[in-house]
């Protein structure tokens, strides 16, 4: 079966929640939207404090290239606009709602009905994914609408859609496959429409073998889309990784998937892009697992966006009494939660609660060069040196090693035999090297404007 | 005597020879003049080699304090004036004009004055807790309590304090050489100017939030009430960003400001005990 050829990890895969269809959470009587959702420059606030607004009013526009619009989830009342520590673990600004009734805006189809007909042009696509606020669900939340332009001079022979989910604990791509496969299909071909391209793959993990059989049922009724299972494999979903499995293509270093003509979505993105573009639906809601051992009632639900975490965790049964630490996102890469307020935002996959003989990192050993890490890297770098060139600062020579490539995938900090936190010093390193790059290349800039 | 032992002795002699006489000409060919002077200034200095001076080292200074016109910018903090009086004068240069500082944290974060909101267990290291979240608190700007400036003093001045999760400076330790001002990834260590019997007045807070969220936080935060910069007589205080910040070069130490602030947020250190009002009413009476 087709895999990426480099390193990898196989964390247990606890899907508790893979036979869980989605639930739609009760509306919440309050939602607190931040302007940071997204990869890229904040939104601006376009609203004022007493504003009456509905489910899809643009709340935030887009500033910059490297941005997109934030709308309501629910209709009614501005209550405030006021700082709030998000999910991203420090204070942003943010659009506080209180719920009246549940009113969406009148351009929005808000029927049952699928709509197969694409009608829109490349350029209308383009231009209703931006106004829709429609970012990369997989978790990265880079605007989606940059990604579906081909820029000058380049070409794009294939569409990926990512339905790997190779993070533990996870299934809301997994149900969204099951549950909005058509939706999901036509959303691919509304992205091969604007890419202009006429091949279209699913890359699905081998754990979900009901989602490959009903989305390779369904992709027979749709010209170009195909699907492909994968071996299971921590981080096939890693876009490099995933290209070079189905395509054998790898993007070379400091290079994008464009590069090598291949383009990379979610299954989410796609199904969102579907809602963006044939329902005339803004990006306001998501499925979200919510999961954990302890949890009585674990599930998929279809949240607003705004939605406190505490309302998840209840409908999930209420918070276990053992839970030590709540994640967001997936164990792997996800980051902790410091209270319940937290409100949902678009890049949160699933929320995982920890028992607490599960939360706590042991103490760390030093490194005995066992080389695991370096064994299991996908990208072929060495971790254990560059925790030690990052630890002494010595970032130039992190540089040269490649430290800018790390994806940040956190396989060499879980395969270590002595729990050291490897992925802490690497970021601490990436984050230095990466400010040096920048401040080399406005020195050149000016150097060559001068 | 061996003749053989004879010729091995005389040819290595030669070759000895032979190679001395051409080592000789090529460290004459290849001799670095330097200025004596600077193997006696760097003689003076005290070999830390910390980099307070702003230099890669100590000869790295010496060679700038032998090069300069004026020694006016150029300082060793860990010498002090001591030592650049006695640079100047075997230079013929006059000694520049130094204030001896010292390292002082602006924050009074303890875990009494600002309690715990969640635990962080990751890599011991203030940057990275920095970059991954607001820290342990709910103020987001003060001290994150895992000692990289700890880590960054090479003179021993600074030590965790296990009771209180904050650093403490070692006044007499201090040498000033900014390597804890710049370890620091929340920027809340200043290098202050030295006052007489080591007095210390500064407002021990960075929290810039408004003064609800601050106080919330932290017991002893700045909210920026202004009753600070309202009763000191010498404009000494300022409030910018929510935060009030006692400039050290206008303060004459009255002590006013730290009776005055409502939440304790200003401290005053070495000073002796206030006499209380009933102690002054016994000693009129008895005088």
């Amino acid at each position: 079966m087709k895999t990426f050829p480099l390193g990898g990890v196989h964390p247990p895969e606890n899907k508790l929640t893979a036979n869980k269809s989605i639930r739609v959470l009760p509306l919440p009587s309050s939602v607190v939207i931040p302007v940071s959702q997204h990869l890229g420059v904040a939104s601006t606030v376009v609203v004022n404090k007493g504003d009456t607004v509905k489910a899809g009013q643009v709340i935030a526009e887009s500033k910059g290239y490297v941005s997109t619009n934030i709308h309501s989830s629910v209709s009614g009342k501005v209550n405030k606009i006021d700082t709030i520590i998000d999910n991203s673990g420090y204070r942003h600004t943010a659009v506080f709602i209180d719920t009246e009734g549940d009113i969406w805006m009148d351009s929005i189809d808000r029927s049952e009905k699928i709509i197969r007909e694409i009608s829109c042009s490349p350029e209308e696509i383009v231009k209703k994914c931006l106004e829709s606020g429609v970012v990369g669900l997989g978790g990265a939340t880079f605007p989606s609408h940059i990604k579906m332009t081909v820029p000058a001079g380049k070409k794009c022979d294939v569409l990926i859609i990512n339905g790997v989910e190779c993070e533990p604990y996870l299934t809301s791509d997994h149900r969204l496959m099951l549950e909005k496969g058509e939706e999901i299909l036509i959303g691919a071909s509304v992205l091969m429409k604007a890419l202009k391209t006429g091949k279209a793959v699913i890359g699905i993990e081998d754990n979900k073998h009901d989602a490959i059989e009903h989305l390779t049922d369904l992709a027979s009724g749709f010209k170009g889309i195909s699907v492909q299972a994968l071996k299971v494999k921590y981080p096939q979903g890693a876009e490099k990784q995933l290209i070079k499995a189905l395509t054998g293509r790898e993007v070379p270093s400091g290079k994008l998937p464009i590069d090598v003509n291949a383009v990379v979505h979610n299954v989410g993105t796609a199904f969102a892009v579907y809602e963006a573009v044939q329902k005339n639906k803004p990006l306001f809601e998501r499925v979200v697992t919510v999961t954990g051992k302890s949890l009585s009632d674990p599930g998929n639900f279809l949240v607003r966006i705004g939605t406190p975490i505490s309302s998840l965790i209840e409908a999930a049964g209420g918070l276990p009494d053992d839970t030590g630490k709540i994640v967001s996102g997936g164990p792997m890469m996800g980051k902790a939660l410091i209270n319940t307020a937290i409100p949902v935002v678009k890049g949160m996959s699933g929320i995982i609660l920890f028992p607490i003989d599960e939360s706590d990192r042991s103490e760390f050993k030093s490194c005995i060069r066992c080389a695991k890490c370096v064994s299991v890297c996908a990208l072929g770098l060495e971790p254990y040196l560059l925790v030690t060139l990052s630890e002494k600062g010595l970032f130039e020579r992190a540089e040269k090693e490649g430290i800018a490539n790390c994806m940040e995938c956190g396989s060499c900090a879980y395969i270590c035999p002595g729990n050291r936190p490897l992925l802490d010093y690497i970021r601490l390193g990436k984050s230095e090297v990466l400010k040096m790059a920048r401040e080399r290349a406005e020195k050149q800039k000016d150097t060559f404007t001068k | 005597m061996n003749s053989t032992i004879l010729i091995t002795i005389i040819s290595l002699s030669l070759l000895a020879l032979f190679s001395a006489i051409i080592l000789y000409f090529i460290a004459q060919k290849f001799k670095i003049i330097e200025d004596p002077r600077i193997d006696e200034v760097q003689a003076l200095l005290p070999a830390a080699n910390c980099g307070g001076c702003g230099f890669a080292g100590c000869r790295n200074l010496a060679e700038a304090l032998v090069k300069a016109n004026t020694l006016e910018g150029l300082n060793c903090p860990v010498g002090g004036a001591d030592v650049m009086s006695q640079v100047a004068k075997l230079l013929g240069k006059e000694a520049p004009i130094v204030e001896p500082m010292v390292a002082v944290l602006l924050c009074n974060g303890s875990i009494e004055n600002r309690p715990l909101t969640s635990k962080y267990d990751g890599a011991p290291d203030c940057r990275i807790s920095n970059s991954l979240y607001i820290g342990e608190t709910d103020c987001s700007y003060g001290c994150l309590g895992n000692g990289d400036c700890v880590r960054a003093c090479k003179f021993d001045a600074i030590y965790m304090n296990p009771e209180t999760s904050l650093p403490v400076i070692i006044d007499d330790k201090c040498v000033s050489c900014g390597a804890c001002v710049k370890a620091c990834p929340k920027n809340i260590i200043e290098l202050r100017k030295k006052a007489k019997k080591d007095y210390k007045i500064y407002v021990a807070c960075s929290n810039c939030d408004k003064g609800g969220i601050a106080r919330k936080a932290c017991k002893v935060a700045c909210t920026a009430c202004t009753k600070c910069v309202k009763v000191c007589e010498y404009n000494a205080i300022t409030i910018e960003n929510n935060l009030a910040y006692i400039d050290a070069s206008k303060c004459t130490f009255c002590r006013k400001c730290v009776t005055e602030c409502p939440t304790g947020s200003i401290l005053e250190l070495n000073f002796p005990a206030r006499k209380t009002i009933s102690e002054t009413r016994t000693e009129s009476v008895t005088a």
